[in-house]
């Protein structure tokens, strides 16, 4: 003898079971006469007196609504047999399949009649263009508040990048090498694993310093003197170096990830890493 | 010109305007706009000016809501308010009139088997399957681009089950059960 709870249990798989069945039919297109209808009442009448809470009495009535749709598909597949426009999928895509694309469309051209349109501008539509015109202001009324446009870019010279500590006096390759060096130190210095940090690598005294380090680290991983792993859960990235710069090997897909270097995160860390 | 005849010769300028000229993002004119512009009478002045274009091989066409046929053989004129009126070809074009309007054979004959395969199928089919079907006659890469193409014209429509539908387009310009009996008589 089955318990109460073992009945219901089993009363919504079966209906669980029916819905499915019925969104299959709905959704793929499937013949909707796939359906027992007589059997699906028999269960959902079977169950019924079982439920007592509201969410099996929705399940009950969403297989109601589901059957309620698949008998609607059933009477549009007798009303669409008894029409003219009848023709078996199958017989029609073998039809399709011999037939030449010239005979196709000499078919279609024969039950084509394409509309005609026509797209110039009406004798309404210019006479709101012409008051459109005689209300518009001057250009010189309308861009007179516009700010003056700003100097033109000129050209910068070596000096001037070396100030702006845009271009360091060495050359990049062999900054990025040291800089490579460094990491490999650190690590094994201070990291775990073979890797460390990423922010306990890029951080720096200044802010300024922090984001040529941030600078730097992207051009190490990109021309694979290093790596990182990201653990998003943690919200932790380490870098970890090669031994030897790695080529790209085959075709596989680079990513890129974008890590903000703001003043805000740079001051976390600064904190961290003085308590530290 | 008798008062009654020049009133109906404004009327026919005026659903010449509205019936040729585009008037919203889609072509065709919807009858209670007609109603609203010419009168009540506009079922009338619609038929003159259907014999009228009978001779230049065009016709003014009625598409009711949703492809669906009026309930009696004469329509109401509630049926006729929500139907949507177009001016399109009486005759058929010829295969290379069809090239001149910027249709490719492979394109139409493409869209030929799509219509035809969702009419059998009591109009509604998954894409995928017509995109496979497509593919017996059209490169791989084309099949997918031009079901695009014909969503992109009104020809079809397609729900977020990837299930195709008959649009507007289709309704309007493909006489449905022409094109079956034509593909099957081939």
């Amino acid at each position: 003898m089955q318990s109460k709870k073992e009945r219901a249990k089993i009363g919504r798989e079966r209906l669980q079971r029916i819905i499915e069945m019925c969104k299959a039919v709905e959704e793929r297109s499937l013949d909707p006469f796939l359906v027992d209808v007589d059997e699906i009442i028999k269960v959902v009448r079977e169950f019924f007196p079982d439920w007592e809470h509201p969410e099996d009495l929705c399940l009950d009535a969403e297989a109601i609504n589901r059957l309620a749709s698949v008998i609607k598909l059933q009477s549009e597949w007798v009303k669409h047999r008894s029409t003219t426009l009848y023709t078996d999928p199958f017989l029609l895509e073998e039809k399709i399949k011999s037939l030449n694309r010239e005979a196709l469309v000499e078919a279609f051209l024969g039950a084509w009649h394409p509309i005609v349109e026509l797209e110039q501008i009406s004798l309404h539509s210019l006479k709101e263009a012409l008051t459109y015109w005689e209300s518009l202001p001057p250009l010189k009324d309308r861009w007179k508040d516009f700010p003056p446009p700003e100097e033109t870019g000129g050209v910068a010279s070596r000096e001037e990048l070396l100030r702006l500590k845009i271009l360091r006096d060495k050359a990049f390759t062999e900054e990025l090498e040291n800089f490579w060096n460094e990491l490999k130190r650190l690590v094994a210095e201070k990291g775990e694993d073979g890797k460390i940090k990423y922010w306990d690598f890029v951080g720096a005294e200044t802010y300024e310093e922090t984001v040529h380090r941030a600078f730097l680290t992207s051009f190490l991983v990109t021309y694979g003197y290093a790596t990182l792993e990201v653990y998003p859960l943690e919200e932790e990235i380490f870098i970890k170096p090669f031994e030897k710069q790695q080529r790209r090997i085959g075709k596989k897909q680079l990513v890129s990830l974008p890590i903000a270097i703001t003043r805000e995160e740079w001051e976390k860390w600064r904190k961290r890493a003085e308590a530290k | 010109m008798s008062k009654r005849k020049a009133v109906y010769a404004s009327k026919i300028k005026r659903a010449v305007h509205m019936l040729f000229y585009r008037r919203h993002k889609k072509p065709g004119v919807k009858g209670w706009e007609l109603r609203k512009a010419l009168g009540a009478d506009y079922p009338k002045v619609l038929s003159i000016l259907d014999e009228y274009l009978k001779p230049l091989d065009l016709q003014v066409k009625t598409v009711f809501e949703e492809g669906e046929k009026p309930h009696s053989e004469k329509p109401t004129p509630e049926e006729l308010d929500k139907a949507r009126f177009y001016i399109t070809l009486r005759g058929d074009l010829t295969p290379k009139e069809a090239k001149m309007i910027g249709w490719r054979i492979d394109d139409l004959a493409g869209l030929a088997i799509t219509i035809a395969y969702i009419i059998s199928k009591k109009g509604k089919a998954p894409r995928k399957e017509i995109e496979e079907l497509l593919r017996e006659k059209l490169p791989g890469w084309k099949a997918s681009l031009n079901i695009d193409r014909y969503i992109r014209y009104g020809y079809l429509s397609q729900d977020e089950n990837e299930q195709l539908y008959l649009d507007w387009r289709t309704r309007a310009e493909v006489d449905q059960k022409m094109l079956m009996d034509l593909i099957l008589s081939k």
